[in-house]
């Protein structure tokens, strides 16, 4: 096994992607194999949280997240007078059964309905968005969480995340979400380094301009990895031209390589695969990453 | 009618398989994945309307605000802060409640759209074409999602582009539709998202059925879960490098005989359900 390089010096790098299924997640679990233990694993992809699958361990301590806030009515107090759904701008009020209700997911937790009921009988209450984990695993301690699924806030779930991994270490490495919103840029604020993982793919082309802008918008450095590089080694070069006309360092390359289903499948980080063409790349990566924060 | 196609995981097909259906049947598409909306890569619409999408925020009108903090204490977001001189606004956290305006007893508070996205409207080749592109630095996708939908004429036949996850983006975008397709892939990953899909749309009771694309011989991590839950295996898609190839260049997989067949096939199979199991 190879030295396993120690960071300690405050570093929080964020794994992002801008298109899913880039690989994002795959390429995370082998990073955080070859860090120091220390380091602190967040998978901050909420909505898909798989880190975990790979990394795998023992949940140590876990705790409910109230994320979000829903109204409820009082039918007993509530006078039928229809005035919270007027004053709803998320049509999250129905008139059913000759009452009105409240619908769970479509409710953003406002407030509006709240403050407009005149006999006080709609009041909010917190509800679960998740549970935050925190997991020992072969490669140290590792925060995930389970959301609810079609839960609120997504963002405010990364945040919580990223709290509690910092109970436990000043480094942390993160798995991001796809996409440019809420949930990315909780995961992207104050880190020092981005690492986006694209494809040479137009679709991930055009994402990976986008999501560079967010990074950029918090200060954080840019790194790409080209993943599956030698699909299309013509788009290979063009998003390795962009990026640098963008200022984004490239990190590296990876292969298209059948060990990398075959390490999913078996649950496994690809550099446990050694010598295979995938986890030569990832090891050549790692160290370039550590050159860059060291 | 609406169909929505949508992963739980990111880059399972999703644009890929809605784009190539909505082309072969001349559907309309609409892609609500507005934070990286790809499908236009695809179907290379012409454009030929633009409407900005907006978010009402709070603007203080400081002549008659008192001061009182009502409008504070109500928000939900953090939007308003008191400096006990002048209230503060923060417009990125807005969520265009009006909670603020309906507190307000002194009439100092209107409300005024902010731009947080555009809403691009033409036609490709075989339809309508629509989509939703939110700005950059801008954190709230739900709002011009459901402007985007807002837009549908459900008398049409619609194919709608979900974004990836299980949050509240994609619960907007299953409002009002008749059937969803959940596209996955067989790996521990595509199966543990397309649980939490699945609790989506089935307490949203939007009748639905799964495709596996990339399918190989690890199909069964799908479909020994699916079975088991009596989910409906609309079909799988094998897993091609051509293909691969195809779609990194930006071209639908229909442009090629082989795939075109296979996925008049998939066609044929997702509408007589769509038909039979659809809401409409």
């Amino acid at each position: 096994m190879m030295e396993k390089i120690r960071m300690n010096t405050g570093q929080s790098i964020v794994v992002i992607s801008g298109k899913g299924g880039t690989g994002k997640t795959t390429i995370t679990a082998s990073l955080a194999q070859l860090m120091s233990n220390d380091v602190i694993k967040a998978d901050c992809d909420v909505d898909a949280s798989n880190l975990g699958i790979i990394l795998n361990g023992v949940v140590e301590s876990k705790k409910d997240y109230y994320g979000a806030k829903v109204a409820r009515i009082n039918g007993i107090k509530c006078l039928n007078c229809g005035q919270c759904k007027e004053v709803c701008r998320y049509n999250a009020i129905q008139f059913k059964d000759d009452k009105y209700q409240v619908k769970p997911l479509k409710c953003e937790g406002c407030n509006a309905c709240v403050v407009k009921c005149p006999n006080n009988a709609i009041q909010l209450v917190e509800v679960k968005t998740g549970e935050i984990q925190v997991k020992e695993t072969g490669s140290g301690k590792l925060v995930t969480s389970v959301m609810i699924p079609g839960a609120e806030g997504s963002g405010k779930l990364v945040t919580e995340v990223r709290k509690t991994g910092k109970i436990y270490g000043n480094d942390v490495l993160i798995d991001g979400s796809p996409g440019v919103g809420c949930a990315v840029m909780a995961s992207v604020t104050g880190t020092n380094h981005a690492i986006i993982v694209t494809e040479p793919t137009q679709s991930a082309y055009e994402d990976l301009v986008r999501v560079h802008e967010i990074v950029k918008h918090f200060n954080s450095k840019a790194l790409v990895i080209i993943n599956k590089y030698d699909i299309n080694k013509e788009m290979t070069m063009k998003i390795e031209k962009t990026a640098k006309a963008l200022g984004i360092e490239l990190l590296g390359r990876i292969p298209f390589d059948p060990v990398v289903n075959q390490a999913v499948n078996e649950l496994k980080p690809i550099v446990d695969y050694r010598e295979s063409k995938a986890s030569n790349a990832l090891v050549n990566i790692y160290q370039k990453l550590k050159e860059e924060i060291l | 009618m609406n169909i929505v196609f949508l992963s739980g995981k990111g880059g399972t097909g999703k644009t890929t398989v809605s784009t190539n259906i909505a082309y072969l049947n001349g559907f309309n598409y609409i892609d609500c994945d507005v934070e990286e909306p790809n499908g236009h890569i695809f179907l290379k619409p012409q454009y030929n309307k633009i409407i900005q999408s907006g978010i009402l925020n709070p603007v203080i009108d400081e002549d008659k605000c008192t001061l009182c903090n009502a409008c504070v204490e109500n928000c939900q977001f953090g939007v308003l802060a008191n400096t006990g001189k002048k209230l503060l606004v923060f417009n990125e956290l807005c969520h265009g409640c009006g909670t603020c305006s309906i507190s307000c007893k002194f009439d100092a508070i209107k409300e005024e759209k902010r731009i947080v996205g555009k809403i691009e409207v033409g036609k490709y080749k075989k339809g309508n074409f629509m989509r939703g592109v939110l700005n950059l630095k801008e954190p709230l996708a739900v709002p011009l999602i459901k402007d985007v939908k807002d837009l549908i004429d459900p008398e049409e036949m619609n194919v709608i582009d979900a974004p990836p996850g299980s949050s509240c983006t994609v619960v907007e975008t299953l409002e009002d539709c008749d059937y969803a397709v959940l596209v996955t892939e067989p790996s521990a990953f595509g199966l543990s998202d397309l649980k939490q899909v699945v609790t989506v749309v089935k307490q949203m009771e939007i009748p639905f059925g799964v495709i596996i694309n990339r399918g190989d011989k690890s199909n069964a991590i799908i479909t020994d879960f699916i079975e088991n839950e009596g989910i409906d295996l609309i079909g799988v898609i094998p897993y091609s490098m051509k293909a691969a190839k195809l779609y990194s260049t930006g071209e639908l997989l229909i442009t090629n005989d082989e795939f075109n067949q296979s996925f008049e096939v998939l066609s044929k199979e997702l509408m007589r359900r769509v038909v039979n199991d659809g809401k409409n």
